[in-house]
C-alpha cells in the first residue's frame, strides 16, 4: 500500500474510536510537553548564561598584550615563552596586523584610564573606558537609557548607573533595592560633563598650546614625549544600567567614551612609561588590545595565531568550555527526566494498538482475505502508531510551550517581587520543536513494532471466524 | 462409504482452474485431530461453476479456504491457476488473493467503518493502482451490481442483499480469474438470495469467472451450478452434473 493510502486509512480507523486514541494521543502530548519544557528549561538557562556571559564582552574576544606588560608578574606564559627581549611592542602596525588575521572582526586598543570629571563643579574621579561602535549592539547595552554615541569621534558619553548617582549625589546604603535606571537618566541626559586628563604630546612638543581652560603645566617625562594637562567637554547620551562588578575587560568602567576620540585626545596612560624607552616613533603603543573574533569557535584559532606573533593572548574559552559541559550534563539529565513521561505514553500506544487489534480482528482478516499481505497490515498499524505520535507531538510542542511560558510568567512575577529583574530564561528553540515531533514519531513507531507485527501474523480464517 | 474417488473435470478439457490431489487439512483441537479436509482430489476447468455441497462440518468451507489461500494444506497440493499454493510465501499467497481470487462471504464481510465506495475501493489501494483510475474502476464495478446510488453509504445503512451485491463488486474489482463464495445467501431470503446468484451466473457466463461456491442448500446449487460435488467428513462422496451439459458426457465417480 502507498503511503497517501496508508496515512489515509490510519486516520480514518483513528477517527473510528475517538476517545480511546485521543487519550492515547494525550498522553503522548503530555509525555513531549514534558521533554519539550525540560529541555527549553536546559536550553534558556544555558541561553541566560550565555547572554551574560556575553554581556561582558568576553565570550568571542581574545585580550593581547606585549609579553613585555608581563614582565615580571610571574606567568607562565613569560617563562616558557620567547625572552622578553625579543618580544613584539603592541603598537598601531602590530594592531593592525592582528586586525588581518582571518576570522578577526576588529582589534581595538583597550584604552582606560582614571581621571577626574566635573559636574556642576564638583570632581568626581573615575575609571574611564573606551568602547568601539560594535559594542553598540552587544546585549549589554540593550536596556540602556538615551543612546550609544552618534558617531565614534562624538565628544560624548555613557555613564554607568552608579556613577550616575554618584554625580547626581544619592549613593544609596548598602543592600538597598536597585535604582530605576530610567529615573537617573531624567536629569542627566543631554548635560555636559568636563573631563580634565593628561595628553601625551609627541616630543618636541609645545606644551604652550592655549586651549581656552588648558594650563601647560606639564613636563617632560623622557626625551620622547610630554604631557600636556587638558581638558574635554562631553555630553551625556546614555545611562546604561550594566553592574560594574559583573564586567570585565573594557566593559569594567563607570564611564564610556567613544574609541576614536579617546585615541584623538592621546590620554596619558599608566602603561606609556613603561614603553617610552621602545617607543620607535610618534604612533600609540598600546597596553593591551580586544580583539573581536567573528564567531566564539575560532576564537582558540585567532588565540594561537596571536601568540606566534609574539604577543600574550588569553581568552575565557577554557572556562566556558568547562560552562558547556556543566550543561551539556544538565541538558542529559533534564531530556531523561522528559522522556520518562513519553515512555509512560509509549506504553499507551502499544495498550491501545493491541486493544484495536482485539476489536478489528475482523477487520483484519477481511482485509487478508481481499489480498492485503502481511506487510501491509503492518504498514497500517504502524501508520496509527506514527499519525499517533505525531499528531500527539505537535499537541505536547505546543503544550509544553504553553507550560514554558506560564511558568516564566509565574517566575518574573516573583522576581519583580523581590525586586530582581525580569529574565527570560526559557527558550523554544526551532531545533527543539522538530526533535520533539521526531522524537515522539520514532517512539511511537517502536511501540508500534510489537502491535503491528502480531496483527500482521493473525490467521486469516481464525480472525473471520471471530465475531 | 466409499473411498474417496479422484474426481477430474468433464473431459474435452479446456485449461484446468483447480486441481487438488489427495489435499489434506487436519488440525488438533486438544486432545482430537480434526481432519477438516481429508484427501481431496478434485478438478475444476477455467471458465465452470462449481458448488460444493455438504452438511456443516463436512469439510466444505476448509476446502474452500484452501483454495483461497487463506490457509494452507497439511498435505497433498492444491494448484490453481497453475501456482502450487502450498509452496507459495505468505507474501506471495497474499499477492494471489489479491489479483487471482475474489471472495463472497455469507455475512458480506464489509469493513463497517467504510461507505460502500471505500469498501470495493480496498483492494485497488492494496494493488498500488493509481488514484485516478480507481474511481472509474469503482463506479463500474458498482454499476454492474446496481449499486451506484448508494455508494456513499455505509454496509449498516444497507439491506443484506445490497451489501452482498457490494461484495460482490469488491470481490470482483481485481478483475479476478476465480470467484468463490462460502454460502452467499445463507443470510438472505430467497428473493434476494436468487437476486445475487443471477450476479454470479452473469460474472461467470460474462466475464468467464471460474466460480466455486459452498453451499448446503441442494436447489440453489442445481439451478444455477453446472456441477455439483458432495463432501462428508472432509472426503469427496459425489459429484453430479446439472442440466444440459455442454457435449459431454458423464463424469467418472461412483454414486454414493
Amino acid at each position: 500500500m502507498k503511503l497517501p493510502d496508508l496515512t489515509e486509512l490510519a486516520l480514518r480507523n483513528l477517527r473510528e474510536s475517538v476517545l480511546r486514541n485521543s487519550l492515547t494521543t494525550i498522553g503522548i502530548s503530555v509525555g513531549v510537553a514534558s521533554l519539550v519544557a525540560m529541555l527549553s528549561l536546559g536550553t534558556g538557562l544555558q541561553q541566560l548564561f550565555s547572554r551574560r556571559l556575553a554581556k561582558s564582552g568576553l565570550f568571542d574576544t581574545v585580550f593581547v598584550s606585549s609579553r613585555r606588560e608581563l614582565r615580571g608578574m610571574g606567568r607562565e606564559e613569560e617563562r616558557t615563552g620567547p625572552n622578553p627581549g625579543e618580544s613584539r611592542v603592541l603598537d598601531e602596525p602590530a594592531r593592525q596586523e592582528i586586525e588581518h588575521l582571518p576570522n578577526v572582526l576588529e582589534a581595538y586598543p583597550d584604552i582606560r584610564f582614571i581621571t577626574e570629571l566635573r559636574y556642576e563643579d564638583k570632581p568626581h574621579l573615575t575609571m574611564i573606558s573606551a568602547l568601539p561602535s560594535s559594542a553598540k549592539s552587544n546585549d549589554a547595552f540593550e536596556s540602556m537609557q538615551g543612546s550609544f554615541f552618534s558617531s565614534d569621534t562624538a565628544p560624548e558619553v555613557i555613564l554607568q548607573k552608579s556613577f550616575a548617582e554618584e554625580l547626581l549625589g544619592k549613593t544609596p546604603p548598602l543592600g538597598a533595592p536597585e535604582p530605576n535606571v530610567a529615573e537617573l537618566a531624567k536629569p542627566l541626559l543631554g548635560r555636559e560633563l568636563t573631563m580634565r586628563y593628561a595628553q601625551r604630546a609627541a616630543a618636541p612638543a609645545p606644551p604652550q598650546q592655549k586651549n581656552d581652560a588648558a594650563t601647560a603645566d606639564a613636563g617632560a617625562v623622557g626625551a620622547a614625549y610630554s604631557v600636556v594637562s587638558r581638558e574635554q567637554e562631553l555630553k551625556i547620551v546614555g545611562i546604561s544600567d550594566l553592574d560594574v562588578e559583573s564586567m570585565r575587560g573594557p566593559m569594567r568602567a563607570k564611564v564610556f567614551l567613544p574609541l576614536q576620540l579617546a585615541e584623538s585626545l592621546h590620554v596619558m596612560q599608566p602603561t606609556d612609561l613603561r614603553e617610552i624607552a621602545r617607543a620607535a616613533s610618534d604612533q600609540p603603543v598600546y597596553s593591551s588590545i580586544s580583539v573581536r573574533v567573528k564567531n566564539p569557535t575560532q576564537v582558540q584559532a585567532v588565540e594561537d595565531a596571536v601568540k606566534k606573533m609574539g604577543f600574550t593572548a588569553f581568552s575565557i574559552l577554557d572556562a566556558s568550555r568547562s560552562v558547556q559541559q556543566v550543561f551539556r550534563v544538565l541538558f542529559a539529565f533534564l531530556g531523561i527526566f522528559g522522556s520518562l513521561a513519553l515512555t509512560v505514553a509509549s506504553i499507551g500506544i502499544v495498550n491501545t494498538l493491541v486493544m484495536a487489534i482485539l476489536e478489528r480482528r475482523r477487520e483484519i482478516g477481511i482485509m487478508k482475505a481481499i489480498g492485503a499481505s502481511d506487510g501491509d497490515v503492518k504498514k497500517l498499524f504502524f501508520a496509527e502508531a506514527g499519525a499517533m505520535g505525531i499528531l500527539g507531538g505537535i499537541v505536547g510542542v505546543v503544550l509544553g510551550w504553553a507550560i514554558g511560558q506560564v511558568i516564566n510568567f509565574g517566575t518574573n512575577i516573583y522576581l519583580k517581587s523581590q525586586s530582581l529583574p525580569p529574565e527570560h530564561f526559557w527558550a523554544v528553540p526551532w531545533w527543539l520543536v522538530f526533535f520533539a515531533i521526531g522524537f515522539a514519531f520514532l517512539v511511537s513507531l517502536i511501540s508500534g513494532l510489537y502491535p503491528a507485527g502480531r496483527a500482521a501474523r493473525l490467521d486469516p480464517v481464525q480472525a473471520l471466524r471471530y465475531e | 462409504m466409499t473411498t474417496a474417488p479422484a474426481i477430474s473435470a468433464p473431459p474435452g478439457s479446456v485449461a484446468i482452474a483447480i486441481r487438488s490431489e489427495q489435499l489434506c487439512r487436519h488440525y488438533r483441537m486438544g486432545e482430537t485431530l480434526i481432519r477438516a479436509v481429508d484427501g481431496v482430489s478434485l478438478e475444476v476447468r477455467a471458465g465452470e461453476f462449481v458448488a460444493l455441497l455438504g452438511s456443516s462440518g463436512s469439510g466444505k468451507s476448509s476446502m474452500l479456504n484452501l483454495i483461497a489461500g487463506l490457509d494452507r494444506p497439511t498435505s497433498g497440493t492444491v494448484v490453481v491457476q497453475d501456482r502450487d499454493l502450498a509452496k507459495l510465501s505468505r507474501e506471495e499467497l497474499a499477492k494471489y488473493r489479491l489479483h487471482v481470487v475474489g471472495m463472497v462471504f455469507q455475512s458480506f464481510n464489509l469493513i463497517p467503518s467504510m461507505t460502500l465506495a471505500e469498501n470495493v475501493e480496498l483492494p485497488l489501494r492494496f494493488a498500488e493502482v493509481e488514484r485516478s483510475r480507481r474511481d472509474s474502476l469503482v463506479h463500474e464495478a458498482l454499476d454492474r451490481v446496481g449499486l451506484r446510488a448508494r455508494k456513499d453509504h455505509r454496509p449498516s445503512e444497507l439491506s443484506g442483499g445490497e451489501q452482498q451485491r457490494a461484495a460482490l463488486a469488491r470481490a470482483l474489482i481485481n478483475r479476478p480469474q476465480l470467484l468463490l463464495a462460502d454460502e452467499p445467501t445463507g443470510n438472505l431470503d430467497s428473493h434476494t438470495g436468487t437476486e445475487i446468484m443471477d450476479l454470479v451466473r452473469e460474472f461467470n457466463r460474462q466475464l468467464g469467472m471460474t466460480v466455486v461456491m459452498v453451499t448446503h442448500e441442494r436447489a440453489l446449487a442445481e439451478r444455477y451450478a453446472r456441477r455439483m460435488i458432495f463432501l462428508a467428513d472432509g472426503k469427496l462422496v459425489d459429484q453430479s452434473l446439472n442440466g444440459p451439459a455442454p457435449a459431454q458426457s458423464g463424469t467418472p465417480g461412483g454414486q454414493p
